[in-house]
C-alpha cells in the first residue's frame, strides 16, 4: 500500500511516517509536486505547527489536487492540524480558509484554571460506527498535544473532554482525521493507523 | 454516567533513560556509573511495561558522543511509538533539527536555552512549540524570605549559578514559546526523599504550559504528592525503574488506587 504524506513544512514527519512504515506502507512524501497526489493510494496530512502554515497547500497548487482525490474516493487522513484543515478554518489564522470538507470553526481552548494547551493521554468517547476506530473501545487512550480543537458534529467519530468536548476523531466517507497523534500512541494508535491502511475503498459509506 | 465523568486527561509517567556513549547509565549524581543497558532495548521496554513517555538524557559531552547519540536515537525511535523526548548538548537549531530528524518527537533545552533564549523561538518556529521542552534545574536559595519562589537556576549539573530565579525563568521560556517545563530540583535530586513539591507548585501555578516534575521519586506516594501537592502535570521516573525494580504500569496501578488519573490499562 503506497501512502501519499503531504509536507507543508509544519514540523516534523519523521514519526508519522516511521509509524506507517512499520505497518508497511510504502511512503511517498510531496512538499509541492501534484503527481504524488494525482496518484495517491492514500493520503495523510499530519502537522504538528501553526494552522497558518496550512498556506503553503494553497500557494502550491496542492489543495485542489487534495480536494480531486478525496472526490475520486482516496483515503484521507489528516492528523492534528491536518484534521482542523479539514474544517472551514481556525481562530489560530483567520485569515487563512481550511478545506471546508467539514462545517464549523476550529476554536482555541476557554482560558480558565486548566491548562492550555492540552498535553497527555486523554480517552475517547467512541460515537458512531467508525471505520478507522473499528476494534478501538471506550475510554482508549490517545496522546494529545493541541491549543485549538474542531467542534463536536454529526460527524465526530470520536470525541474527548478537556474544560470542554471537542472532535477527538472526524470521519465522513473516505476522510477522516484525528486530533490527537496515532503515530504517538501506542497500540491503539497503531490500530487506529492498520484500519486507515485496510480501507476497503470499494465498500460504499453512508 | 456521562462521558465528562469517565475522559479526563491523566497524569503522565515518564520513563527517563540517562545515556552515555550510546549506553544507558545509572549512578548518583553522574559519579559512579553503572551500566544499564542498551536504550532502544530499555526504552522499548518501559514503552511496553506502560511508561507514558520516554526521555533521553544524553551525559556525552564529547564531539564524537554526538553523532553516537544520533544513532542511538535513531535506533530508540525506530519501534517507539509513545512521545520521545530527547536532551543532552542541544546548543543550536541545527543541532535540534538532527534529533527531530532521527526520530525524536521533542527536545529538551537547558544551558543552551539560558545561553541564548532565542533559541527557544527559534526551534518552535521550525518545529512547533509542542516539540520544545525547556529543562531548569533549580536549588532553594536558603538565605531569601521565600525560598521557593527565589529559588535559583544553575546550569552544568547544579554547579554554575546563572543568576536567574525559577519562576521568571519559567515564565520566559512560556513566554518565548516554550511547550513544557521540565524541572529538577536539585535540592531532592539523587535523595530518594521525594519531590520537591512546593517548588514544582509555584512554577506549575506561574505558568499555563505542562510541569514535569523531576528529582526525588523514591515511593509511590512521592508520586501522588507531587501530582497533588506539587500541582504536576507529569513525572519523571529514573533510578525507581532501573534493574527491574519497578515499573510503570505498576506504579500506575497503586496511583490510580490511590485517585490519580492515569492511563490504565496501558
Amino acid at each position: 500500500m503506497r501512502v501519499t504524506v503531504i509536507d507543508y513544512k509544519a514540523g516534523n514527519l519523521t514519526s508519522v511516517i516511521k509509524a506507517l512504515h512499520h505497518l508497511g506502507a510504502e511512503i511517498e512524501v510531496t512538499d509541492g509536486n501534484l503527481h504524488p497526489i494525482d496518484r495517491a493510494e492514500r493520503i495523510v496530512l499530519p502537522g504538528v505547527g501553526h494552522f497558518s502554515a496550512t498556506q503553503r497547500l494553497d500557494a502550491t497548487g496542492m489543495t485542489p489536487a487534495i480536494r480531486a482525490a478525496i472526490a475520486r474516493g482516496v483515503p484521507f487522513l489528516g492528523i492534528c492540524v491536518g484534521m482542523q484543515w479539514l474544517y472551514a478554518g481556525s481562530a489560530e489564522a483567520p485569515g487563512q480558509p481550511g478545506l471546508g470538507h467539514f462545517g464549523g470553526q476550529c476554536t482555541r481552548f476557554s482560558e480558565g484554571s486548566e491548562k492550555v494547551p492540552h498535553v497527555g493521554w486523554n480517552s475517547l468517547e467512541t460515537r458512531t460506527n467508525s471505520r478507522l476506530l473499528a476494534g478501538v473501545e471506550q475510554g482508549e487512550y490517545v496522546y494529545f498535544t493541541h491549543s485549538y480543537k474542531a467542534p463536536v458534529s454529526e460527524a465526530t467519530a470520536a470525541a474527548s473532554h478537556y474544560i470542554e468536548p471537542f472532535a477527538a476523531a472526524v470521519e465522513r466517507g473516505n476522510v477522516m482525521g484525528t486530533q490527537f497523534h496515532p503515530e504517538k500512541s501506542g497500540e491503539t494508535g497503531l490500530k487506529i493507523l492498520r484500519n486507515f491502511l485496510a480501507w476497503d475503498t470499494k465498500r460504499s459509506s453512508c | 454516567m456521562g462521558y465528562e465523568e469517565v475522559v479526563m486527561l491523566t497524569k503522565r509517567i515518564i520513563a527517563c533513560l540517562d545515556v552515555h556513549d550510546g549506553r544507558v547509565v545509572k549512578g548518583v549524581q553522574f559519579i559512579d556509573l553503572v551500566d544499564a543497558g542498551d536504550p532502544a532495548t530499555q526504552a522499548g521496554r518501559h514503552a511496553r511495561e506502560g511508561a507514558d513517555e520516554i526521555v533521553l538524557l544524553d551525559i556525552t559531552a564529547t564531539h564524537e558522543g554526538r553523532k553516537t547519540l544520533l544513532d542511538t536515537v535513531r535506533r530508540t525511535a525506530r519501534e517507539l511509538f509513545v512521545p520521545f523526548t530527547v536532551g543532552g548538548g542541544i546548543r543550536s537549531s541545527r543541532d535540534a533539527e538532527q534529533v527531530f530528524e532521527a526520530g525524536a518527537d521533542k527536545v529538551s533545552i537547558n544551558s543552551a536555552a539560558l545561553a541564548d533564549p532565542a533559541l527557544i523561538e527559534a526551534i518552535g518556529r521550525s518545529f512547533g512549540a509542542q516539540a520544545v521542552v525547556v529543562a531548569i534545574d533549580a536549588r532553594r536559595d536558603p538565605t531569601s524570605s521565600d525560598p521557593v519562589r527565589d529559588a535559583h537556576v544553575f546550569v552544568q549539573g547544579g554547579r554554575k549559578p546563572t543568576g536567574r530565579k525559577v519562576v521568571e525563568w519559567a515564565r520566559e521560556a512560556e513566554a518565548r514559546g516554550a511547550g513544557e517545563i521540565l524541572l529538577t530540583s536539585m535540592d531532592a535530586d539523587g535523595t530518594r526523599a521525594g519531590f520537591d513539591c512546593e517548588l514544582t507548585a509555584v512554577v506549575s501555578e506561574a505558568v499555563k504550559i505542562p510541569v514535569i516534575a523531576s528529582g526525588g521519586a523514591g515511593t509511590v506516594t512521592h508520586f501522588c504528592d507531587v501530582f497533588s501537592r506539587g500541582k504536576a502535570d507529569a513525572a519523571l521516573a529514573a533510578s525507581i525503574f532501573h534493574f527491574g525494580v519497578s515499573s510503570a504500569r505498576s506504579l500506575k496501578e497503586q496511583l490510580a488506587s490511590a485517585g490519580v488519573p492515569v492511563r490504565l490499562p496501558c
